[in-house]
């Protein structure tokens, strides 16, 4: 039975898009643990860590997000481990997110000049500290915007995980188009929904951006 | 007891060698002025005295601790030898006041309110007590290494190392560092300072060591070897940096 396209249909997609929006938290909180492990592994000066977090970000970098889920989704159960979609998509994202996010961050660590670790060490703060009072707080403000930059994309790849059937924003489409038989209308309304989202976030990013240029 | 001990250190990047055999002692109280041209290992001996440079070979003490010994507590040891570098290396998201007393609250275990009074009191010998709650970038640069100097006072060290301070700043702005550092000399405090200031040297420097391509050249009373410098090649630096 075909039923029309109607504002109801446009509430579901709404509701949807919070799916898309857990999905993306979630998938940015793993990230970000993962992330900062990642980039802080990289710039120690213990050469073991720093292959291993490289290798992380290779791997990880070298191969579609995509494969990620069916590998998650389809591969473990045959393993015997039995994963809903809700997890896969998770744990999948978060990987694919953690390598970019630590890359970033590492990009924003090394910016700081040597001479402020040495200034750290010279009045005696250990490698740790010299990370948490002179490093860390300096590099952030260089990782905001490329951080916001990268949230913006992983809003939009949650998409992806419409495919292992996860029903978020792009997935009710599919099943809104299906059922109503206007994709174009359908999808024209995901992707205003997705703008809705994406696009204040990449204001916002500009304007920190603004904002810590005239700081400087 | 000398205060430092430098015993035939070596050191090289790669294959070239930075620090020939250098030995050096320097007694409490001492101000030593380190001259020579850039690249004669001069700012290199100094890095090494606080362990910020490994050194390959020969032994280095600070007040009897060895500090190219890898069981020494560096941070220890850091704590009682201040530098101060060219490019101030002041932290520009903290406060004069943070900058200061981060180091006293972090390592020292300092409260708060005891460090903002130790910052207030080095604030004060440096002259920019009003400063307190300023930003680095708000500062010339001549009071930023003016704070500098303070942050590094703040940690009561028994040695204090300044790696070229006055270099870095216009001319108008070195007379002002130069002082702090001559009320800091008065006040006994035992300093090396690699430097181009030549007048500062033989007015406050107790002994002038000059370097020439990575050995210690030439050394002995300020005033005695910058009037009357016996090799021909401190002659020939002198000649350049006074004319």
């Amino acid at each position: 039975m075909i039923r029309e396209f109607g504002l109801i249909d446009v509430m579901y997609l709404i509701a949807a898009a919070r799916w898309t929006l857990a999905l993306t938290a979630t998938a940015f909180v793993g990230a970000s643990l993962i992330g900062i492990v990642i980039a802080i592994a990289r710039i120690l000066p213990f050469a073991p860590l720093r292959w291993l977090a490289a290798a992380y970000i290779h791997i990880v970098q070298g191969t579609p997000l995509l494969v990620w889920l069916f590998v998650i989704f389809f591969g473990l159960p045959l393993a015997g481990i039995s994963v809903n979609p809700w997890i896969a998509a998770a744990t999948a994202f978060s990987v694919y997110g953690s390598a970019f996010l630590g890359e970033i961050w590492r990009g924003a660590l090394v910016s700081i000049a040597k001479t402020q670790w040495e200034a750290g060490a010279s009045l005696g703060l250990s490698l740790g500290e010299q990370l948490r009072y002179v490093i860390v707080p300096q590099s952030i403000r260089v990782a905001i915007p490329p951080t916001v930059g990268f949230l913006v994309q992983l809003i939009k790849n949650t998409s992806l995980a419409a495919v292992i059937g996860f029903v978020e924003l792009t997935r009710e489409g599919q099943l809104t188009a299906a059922g109503t038989y206007k994709p174009f209308a359908v999808y024209i309304t995901v992707a205003a929904i997705y703008f809705a989202m994406c696009f204040p976030l990449s204001q916002w990013s500009r304007s920190i951006e603004r904002k810590l240029d005239v700081a400087r | 007891m000398s205060l430092v001990e430098i015993h035939g250190i070596n050191k090289s990047y790669g294959s070239v060698q930075v620090l020939k055999d250098v030995s050096l002692d320097i007694a409490k109280g001492e101000v030593v002025a380190v001259i020579g041209r850039s690249g004669s290992g001069k700012s290199t001996m100094l890095r090494c005295i606080n362990g910020l440079e490994p050194v390959q070979a020969g032994v280095i003490r600070v007040d009897g601790t060895q500090v190219n010994d890898p069981a020494t507590n560096l941070r220890k040891l850091r704590q009682e030898v201040g530098i101060v570098f060219q490019s101030f290396n002041l932290f520009p998201h903290l406060s004069v006041c943070d900058n200061i007393t981060l180091a006293p609250r972090v390592v020292k275990k300092q409260a708060p309110q005891a460090a903002r009074e130790v910052a207030r009191e080095v604030l004060a010998r440096v002259g920019l007590e009003d400063k307190l709650d300023a930003y680095p970038s708000q500062l010339s640069g001549g009071q930023q290494q003016r704070v500098a100097i303070a942050r590094s006072l703040a940690m009561r060290p028994k040695l204090m190392l300044f790696d070229e301070v006055t270099s870095a700043l216009d001319p108008e702005l070195t007379g002002e560092v130069l002082k702090v550092l001559e009320s800091v000399a008065k006040e006994g405090m035992t300093m090396i300072l690699v430097t181009h200031e030549m007048g500062f040297a033989r007015r406050f420097g107790s002994r002038v060591v000059f370097m020439h391509e990575g050995r210690i050249h030439e050394q002995g009373p300020a005033a005695a070897v910058l009037a009357e410098p016996k090799t021909p090649e401190l002659q020939t630096f002198l000649s350049a940096v006074l004319h």
